[in-house]
């Protein structure tokens, strides 16, 4: 009994070590949170050598240098967002006029088919099934990928 | 002075969400550099990193309208910035790339002129080691050192950043650091 108090003490004070270990690392802990964690490794001599460890860590890391990228990188950036987004925007147009244009197109060609008194019945019926075909896959197509979109395990990411 | 940035900053928002490209060419360049070298930290890749913080700023730009006055820029673009770069992890993930472009140029850029050559040769070594290490985290661990280490966020920053608790920023960055700790272990105790 007095052993497993022991233990979880021993827990118990391991975990403290870790919530605080950090924020002293960082240099975010509170007056009272250092003041705890100078005694936790005043007492505790392997938190002691854990935490120098972790600050050398921390040193070796903000000491990592990054990859410049050449000067002309940032000079032309503004300019690459700019054409991107003007690019998009002349996209979305083409694709709404595209989208429009070729429905009525459709629209007018099934008419006419239908208007047209010398095609054979089974013909004009066949043309119709490819049209409908078409429509349904493009619509299951569709509707797949906004299946996936809400299954997105990154959903939760805000966007 | 931090007073004046924002109030600049809203200004510029404000601008933007009225279609204001010059004003959004101006936000550009204040946080080009920050986004370029988060996404630079998540991804590893120049042309990726460069393509995927442009891409963010498009997007932004698109959905300014969104953008809660309350908010800071840089908060939100992140946010557009991070779910790109993960989706980017995710679907290059087979063909990962290490932590390349933190590379040995800038490291002799920056390296001491004072500094001895077998003593610099350590710090290439431990840096490089560093790298693997890091390539082997999970990407939300990458990105908490990132945050962290590499761009100096604090905790209340990062957690409103990635929209989280600061416990849970401590605790991220308590296993991301454990991991490297763990995987640096016998090459730091060689160089002690």
């Amino acid at each position: 009994m007095t052993e497993t108090n022991f233990s979880n003490s021993s827990l118990d004070t391991r975990k403290r070590f870790e919530s605080l270990v950090m924020g002293a690392v960082d240099g975010e802990l509170t007056r009272e949170e250092g003041a705890e964690f100078e005694r936790l490794i005043r007492e505790h001599p392997e938190f002691r050598v854990e935490f120098k460890q972790f600050i050398r860590i921390k040193e070796v890391t903000k000491s990592m240098p990054m990859k410049l990228p050449p000067e002309e990188v940032w000079d032309t950036y503004w300019y690459r967002v700019y054409n991107r987004m003007e690019r998009r925007a002349g996209w979305i147009l083409l694709s709404i006029g595209a989208i429009v244009l070729i429905t009525y197109g459709l629209y007018q060609f099934v008419m006419n088919l239908l208007a047209d008194r010398h095609l054979e019945t089974f013909i004009k019926i066949a043309i119709i099934a490819v049209l409908a075909g078409a429509v349904i896959v493009i619509i299951s197509v569709l509707r797949e990928k906004a299946f996936v979109r809400r299954t997105d395990p990154y959903k939760e990411i805000k966007r | 002075m931090n007073n004046n940035r924002e109030a600049d900053e809203s200004e510029l928002i404000r601008r933007s969400r009225m279609g204001d490209k010059d004003a959004f060419g101006q936000l550009v360049c204040i946080y080009m550099k920050r986004a370029y070298f988060s996404a630079l930290g998540l991804v590893s890749s120049h042309e990726a990193a460069l393509d995927l913080s442009q891409e963010a700023f498009v997007r932004a730009y698109r959905a300014i309208g969104k953008l809660d006055p309350e908010r800071k820029f840089y908060t939100w673009l992140y946010q557009i910035l991070r779910n790109l770069c993960f989706n980017y992890i995710r679907d290059r993930a087979r063909h990962a790339r290490p932590f390349s472009e933190l590379d040995e140029q800038k490291m002799q850029q920056i390296a001491d002129a004072s500094q001895d050559a077998s003593s610099r040769v350590e710090t290439d070594e431990l840096h490089q080691q560093l790298r693997r290490a890091i390539n082997l985290l999970s990407p939300l661990e990458r990105e908490v050192i990132v945050l962290k280490d590499l761009q100096e966020l604090s905790y209340k920053e990062i957690a409103e950043v990635l929209g989280c608790p600061v416990g849970t920023v401590m605790s991220r960055l308590y296993n991301a650091r454990k991991a490297l700790r763990n995987s640096m272990k016998e090459y730091m105790n060689d160089r002690n």
